[in-house]
């Protein structure tokens, strides 16, 4: 059954093609082709939503993008309900479930529309004032009111299922905007054979030639050419071709950003395509051909259901097949609504009366209404409109006052005029100019590679614009190096033109006034919040939105800025451009935070970063924790153990036997050429020049202002090759301070840097036992003591392939790391747990290697210290080569601050009750009794249960902290003040007898 | 324990399985085939202009110097990667390390064989599939047939190198290349489009 | 993005592969025990913060590793211009306000 207000044989689309579709839970149907807007206004339905201030009814102002009213929320399951969803761009597809916002408990009744009764109350700057007293009550009672009552839509509250794409693109000529103007350009650049990409929010390319019915192009109708254009530059291996594709950002060196629409109108989009595809593209030229919107008339109640833009019905009938009403009211200020009321009556619509403010205008469409039959009136206004839910009339009266005639209508079609989209040009940073002549904002100063052609450079009329557009889009290609020029400009055979119009509050609605005359049809800002805004002091535009919200909502004031300024300029009696446009801000229209985020999402949000082994330790059963992008096994937990016990295990096995910790995520550097040596002397504190080939040192790295930056066991495998370890979430900092030195401070070095972390498998094997494990599987390797002391490191192999063997211990008992390539690393594992199974060994995590660690008094760059930290702070002096005259914070070391007395110092901590464990970042204090806020003279760093030494242990920088030893100090915590004793900071084996036992 | 000698046989000592990262994966995608490829020896070498004549010989491959090029001879391809700075890659089972060793001219060759994985992006779709994280202009203008830069895939960096006009490799390191295969994977499958 | 001239790759390359590193031409003495406080702090602390042309240095961290110096205008973001490490501050900056 064909909807009531569809015309037969009216419009493009083919109507037997069915879609049902629901609004508010009753079933309609349209046709394939349609958008939400249509399809409803097919049925008549013009109410589809309640205001964000007021909440008064609203239905359909646009047929396009700029649409401030008609946001819906378009529900496809549970987790994927999209609010604010402008029926005007929503394509319809068979079994759309679309729902109104904003009103409770319905769209006819809406509780909220005592707004609207009490709207003094919500004036213009009504946040700043009506809610500032008493103070308290802001934060308890009016801000969470007015959010639960402001706010558009509701957001979903799942996971979004769909996925998004995202795609780097490189072109000659971008051009962005796909009517006439767009078409012409592409078709001129593409034709010189450069890169080209034509893209229009537009489901069909055709621009506002969706509605000219008067336009005839290369000798057929002009949608008709667009179509085959389009589909000419569709089979063009140079040309990409874009719909359902917003440009919404254009940034530097014509860097634009574009959302493309891949699924949202199909009604299986299946899991194969992204909902949104976001382009970020690169031009060498960027054409815009965004065309103009047309304004509404500001007069009272013109926001009532069924009141429209005079292109928007156009649309809706040439394109659509749909009527806006039965008996239509036109009111305007330019010529344009004329082709709205003529096509409408040639469709068999009835057209009640012309309304036009101005007073004798001429011309060929208003002879041609005339001769239709349509009543005319000059020099009138629409003073208000009559009805509630749908506007059921119109009141009429001479512009200068005068007898009110009222009207009997069912829709207004307005037209105030075109404003020009000069968004995308306003983003590029170019500078618009005011034309007087024609009241409006244009292009003005470029900044960009970019030009402006047709309505959006406010070129009238379809010759003017082909031509300026095709030469343009030509002119681009050459400047982007096109040779060849070839084809030819489209014909235009038959064309629309109008201009000028109005701007500001129609008669009526104008100074001392206190009508609804809406000028920001979302933020429900009228012309007389405008006009307070001023008398209140605003006297700058910037000032004058902020106040009123003007132009502030989510549709960014496509419709109502040229308004909104006029009112201002009028009222501060100041010409336009001496008050300034507002600034256009990206993204031009909204866009999702899915398109954003594309393929950074579930498993590419961040690297995850794996070892050799890890394959090992999960299939062991492993813990892991999240260190930087790295996965490591933090514990292995045999059946029934918790984190304690199993860590109390490993800790104690270790010391007892020997155990197997995976340490390949170190960082580790290759140091290579003559000057090697030269080069580790400039970046580390400690002498390098003296440590044999053969030996390991651990070395601390500072930065320039003398604080710890690094640590690691450094080897030198040759005279001239050494084997740098890092923290392992320190190796790209490192590798990267190391680089800045070495090419910017020290470029007369002969040595170079190659990271080598993820060349190298790092399997620590520490324990009394660990020898006995590593020496049956090593070749060419003298093991012995003698030969292999602690602090030294040779190559040979093991399991018969490549090592790096390192003796050296991050637990105090004897210990080794072997190196082996990354691929051969679990095997060599394996290899070595075989052995170590023998023997009884362990694998042991990062939590015990810490408590191991700790046990010892060996810090952690990065826990113990944190930036602030120097060698002597850290008892590491010993680590600083005395003799040395120059290294990285040689002299920010020396600072008077640095060097002071006071300064907290790493200590070791005991509980006085060995059984309590700190909480690291405890504050310390040394009078527990003082009143808050206590002096707090330190903190604890690292904090274990350490079952080898039968108690807890900690470490903790603690003020003159050295000078402390055996004194009391408290840790105050929210159940009771812990006691603790400052001590030495290396708890178990202090005389260091076990590395080599 | 003193007594722990030297060993001095390898009779006992077992040889260790090579395990590659992503060893043997692969996907097929409209217009785009992604393929995890076999181990390779690698070295990133290092040397002063004075060097490289010296270094190309031994090599037996021209050490490019001109910027985002590359040069192939024999199953060896270096890479210019920065301008004193070249990635070696060798299909063909012979080491460049080694001969590296044997040039005196200034230099440092570091071996990274196990640190890079690479995997081979093919078809139409290749330079789309990788242009989804890759902010590169992969045009054939812009990068040629045997093009080779360090760049960026997503969020981390890798190397790309253009092999043929539908054929790209990528090379990463080892413990990004499961983020790197699944970013490819996911990006192929949109590339069509 | 902007796109940055990488002096050594010779091109134009998108920022992503770069990274910024702060104010250039702040050299590091070749005596730096021997600096005072006074001269430890205008090296280490103070940095020129200017609106308008700064002189700062990045990196094509990215791309072919190296540190380059770059001529950058605050007030619009634009390079002016970019050039190797090492070498001096450019006499002349081409198309500059004055």
């Amino acid at each position: 059954m064909i909807a009531a207000f569809r015309i037969p044989g009216a419009g493009r689309l083919k109507q037997a093609e069915t879609a049902r579709f629901s609004f508010d839970g009753q079933s309609y149907s349209g046709v394939e082709g349609d958008t939400l807007a249509s399809a409803l206004l097919a049925n008549g339905v013009h109410l589809v939503g309640r205001s964000f201030k007021y909440h008064r009814p609203r239905g359909f102002l646009s047929a396009g993008a700029e649409e401030p009213n008609a946001l819906v929320e378009i529900k496809r399951d549970s987790a994927r309900k999209t609010p604010n969803v402008r029926a005007t761009v929503q394509e319809l597809y068979d079994g759309l479930t679309a729902q109104s916002q904003n009103r409770w408990p319905s769209l006819s009744f809406d509780v909220g529309a005592v707004n609207d009764i009490a709207s003094p109350l919500f004036s213009a700057g009504f946040y700043y004032k009506t809610f500032m007293w008493p103070k308290a009550a802001w934060k308890k009672f009016y801000e969470p009111k007015i959010r639960a009552a402001a706010g558009l839509g509701v957001a979903p509250d799942q996971p979004d299922p769909d996925h998004y794409s995202a795609r780097f693109a490189h072109c000659d000529v971008l051009v962005l905007g796909g009517g006439a103007a767009g078409i012409a350009a592409a078709l001129a650049a593409a034709e010189t054979g450069v890169r080209v990409i034509l893209a229009d929010e537009q489901a069909d390319f055709g621009g506002s030639l969706r509605f000219e019915s008067g336009a005839r192009i290369e000798g057929q109708d002009g949608f008709a050419w667009a179509q085959a254009a389009v589909a000419k530059l569709k089979g063009m291996d140079n040309v990409r071709v874009l719909s359902r594709t917003t440009a919404f950002g254009y940034y530097a060196q014509n860097f634009v950003g574009l959302v493309e629409r891949v699924s949202d109108h199909l009604q299986n989009p299946g899991r194969e395509l992204p909902r949104e595809r976001l382009w970020q593209v690169r031009a060498k030229r960027v054409v815009l051909a965004t065309g103009a919107i047309e304004r509404h008339m500001v007069f009272a109640d013109n926001d009532r259901p069924g009141i429209m833009l005079a292109s928007a019905a156009r649309t809706y009938l040439n394109h659509y097949g749909v009527a806006v009403g039965r008996n239509i009211g036109v009111y305007t200020a330019n010529d344009s609504a004329y082709a709205a009321a003529i096509d409408l009556k040639k469709a068999g619509v009835g057209v009640a009366a012309i309304v036009d403010l101005r007073d004798n205008p001429t011309g060929p469409v208003i002879d041609e209404a005339r001769a239709l039959g349509i009543e005319v009136n000059f020099g009138r206004a629409v003073i208000r409109a009559g009805g509630k839910l749908r506007v059921s009339s119109m009141t009429v009266q001479p512009k200068n006052g005068g007898g009110e005639r009222t009207i009997p209508v069912d829709a207004i079609l307005m037209s105030a005029g075109w404003t020009p989209s000069v968004h995308l040009f306003s983003q590029s940073r170019g500078k618009v100019a005011f034309n007087d002549e024609t009241k409006r904002f244009v292009p003005g100063t470029y900044v960009q590679d970019c030009v402006s052609v047709g309505a959006c450079n406010g070129t009238d009329g379809l010759s003017a614009t082909i031509d300026e557009a095709y030469a343009a889009g030509a002119k681009a290609a050459k400047d982007a190096g096109a040779s060849t020029v070839k084809g030819t400009k489209p014909k235009v055979d038959a064309s629309e033109s109008w201009s000028r119009g109005m701007l500001g509050a129609a008669p009526g609605a104008g100074p001392g006034t206190t009508v609804k005359a809406f000028v920001d049809f979302q933020n429900d800002v009228t012309a007389k919040d405008i006009r307070q805004a001023v008398h209140e002091g605003m006297h700058s535009i910037e000032h004058v939105k902020r106040f009123t919200t003007n132009g502030m909502a989510t549709d960014q004031g496509k419709t109502s800025n040229m308004h909104g300024l006029a009112i201002a300029a009028e009222t501060l009696g100041k010409p336009i451009p001496q008050v300034g446009l507002t600034t256009f801000r990206a993204p031009y229209t909204p866009v999702t935070f899915g398109s954003i985020v594309g393929h950074a999402r579930g498993p590419l949000f961040d690297a995850t970063r794996k070892t050799a082994i890890h394959p090992w330790a999960e299939a062991q059963g492993a813990v892991f924790e999240d260190v930087g992008q790295w996965k490591r096994a933090w514990y292995f937990p045999k059946a029934g153990e918790d984190m304690h016990a199993a860590v109390d295990r490993e800790c104690v096995t270790v010391r007892k036997t020997a155990g197997l910790f995976d340490a390949s995520t170190l960082g580790k550097i290759e140091v290579v050429g003559p000057d090697a040596a030269k080069f580790m002397e400039l970046l580390y504190t400690n002498p390098w020049e003296k440590l044999e080939p053969g030996r390991c040192r651990y070395g601390i790295m500072l930065r320039e202002d003398g604080f710890i930056y690094d640590d690691g066991v450094v080897g030198r495998l040759a005279p001239d090759r050494f084997h740098v370890t890092t923290t392992t979430g320190g190796a790209p900092r490192v590798m990267n301070h190391m680089e800045d030195y070495l090419q910017t401070e020290f470029p007369h070095l002969n040595v170079w840097l190659t990271s080598i972390t993820e060349q190298w498998a790092v399997i620590a094997v520490q324990g009394p036992k660990s020898r006995d494990i590593i020496a049956p599987l090593v070749e060419g390797i003298d093991m012995s003591d003698e030969a292999l002391p602690h602090m030294s490191v040779r190559e040979g192999r093991i399991c018969g392939v490549p090592t790096r063997l390192f003796r050296m211990s991050f637990t105090g008992e004897r210990g080794f790391e072997v190196n082996v390539p990354a691929d051969y690393g679990q095997a060599v594992w394996e290899a070595l747990w075989a052995e170590g199974q023998k023997l009884g060994a362990c694998a042991y995590g990062t939590e015990s290697m810490h408590v191991l660690r700790a046990e010892k008094g060996y810090i952690i760059v990065g826990q113990d210290t944190d930036g602030t930290v120097t060698p002597n702070d850290a008892g590491l002096d010993w680590a600083v080569g005395k003799k040395k005259t120059d290294f990285v914070g040689i002299r920010g070391m020396a600072r008077p601050d640095l060097v002071a007395k006071g300064r907290k110092q790493l200590v070791g901590l005991k509980t006085k009750d060995p059984k309590v464990v700190l909480e690291e970042g405890a504050q310390i204090v040394a009078d527990p009794k003082q009143a808050i806020p206590m002096t707090m003279i330190g903190h604890v760093t690292s904090s274990y249960w350490s079952q080898n030494c039968g108690r807890s242990i900690a470490l903790a920088l603690v003020a003159g902290g050295r000078d402390r030893m055996g004194e009391t100090l408290y840790v105050p915590m929210p159940d009771g003040t812990i006691e603790v004793e400052i001590t030495g900071m290396v708890f178990f084996d202090e005389k260091g007898e076990r590395l080599n036992g | 324990m003193a007594k722990a000698a030297v060993k001095k046989t390898a009779a006992a000592a077992p040889s260790a399985e090579r395990r590659a990262a992503l060893a043997g994966q692969e996907l097929s995608a409209a217009g785009v085939t992604l393929a995890v490829l076999p181990p390779a020896e690698r070295i990133s070498l290092r040397a002063p202009d004075a060097s490289i004549a010296a270094l190309s010989r031994a090599l037996g491959v021209t050490l490019p110097r001109k910027p985002k090029t590359s040069a192939s001879k024999a199953g060896r391809t270096a890479l210019w990667l920065g301008p004193d700075e070249w990635l070696v890659i060798d299909e063909a089972e012979k080491d460049p390390l080694a001969d590296c060793a044997k040039v005196t001219v200034l230099h440092s060759a570091v071996g990274i064989s196990h640190r890079n994985v690479a995997i081979s992006v093919t078809g139409p779709a290749a330079a789309t599939t990788i242009n989804s994280g890759c902010p590169q202009d992969l045009s054939l203008g812009a990068f040629p047939v045997g093009a080779a830069s360090r760049t960026i895939l997503g969020k981390v960096e890798i190397v790309l190198l253009r092999t043929e006009a539908h054929t790209f490799r990528v090379e990463c390191w080892r413990s990004f290349s499961d983020y790197v295969f699944t970013f490819l994977s996911e990006a192929a499958g949109d590339a069509a489009a | 993005m902007l796109l940055i001239r990488c002096p050594y790759c010779e091109e134009e390359r998108p920022e992503l592969e770069f990274r910024n590193a702060g104010e250039a031409h702040i050299a590091r003495s070749a005596n730096m025990a021997g600096e005072s406080d006074d001269d430890f702090e205008k090296f280490f602390f103070i940095r020129s913060n200017p609106k308008g042309i700064i002189y700062e240095r990045w990196r094509h961290m990215h791309g072919c590793a190296r540190f380059f110096n770059a001529v950058r205008d605050t007030v619009t973001d634009k390079f002016i211009m970019t050039y190797k490490a090492g070498e001096p501050k450019p006499a002349k900056l081409p198309g500059a306000s004055k």
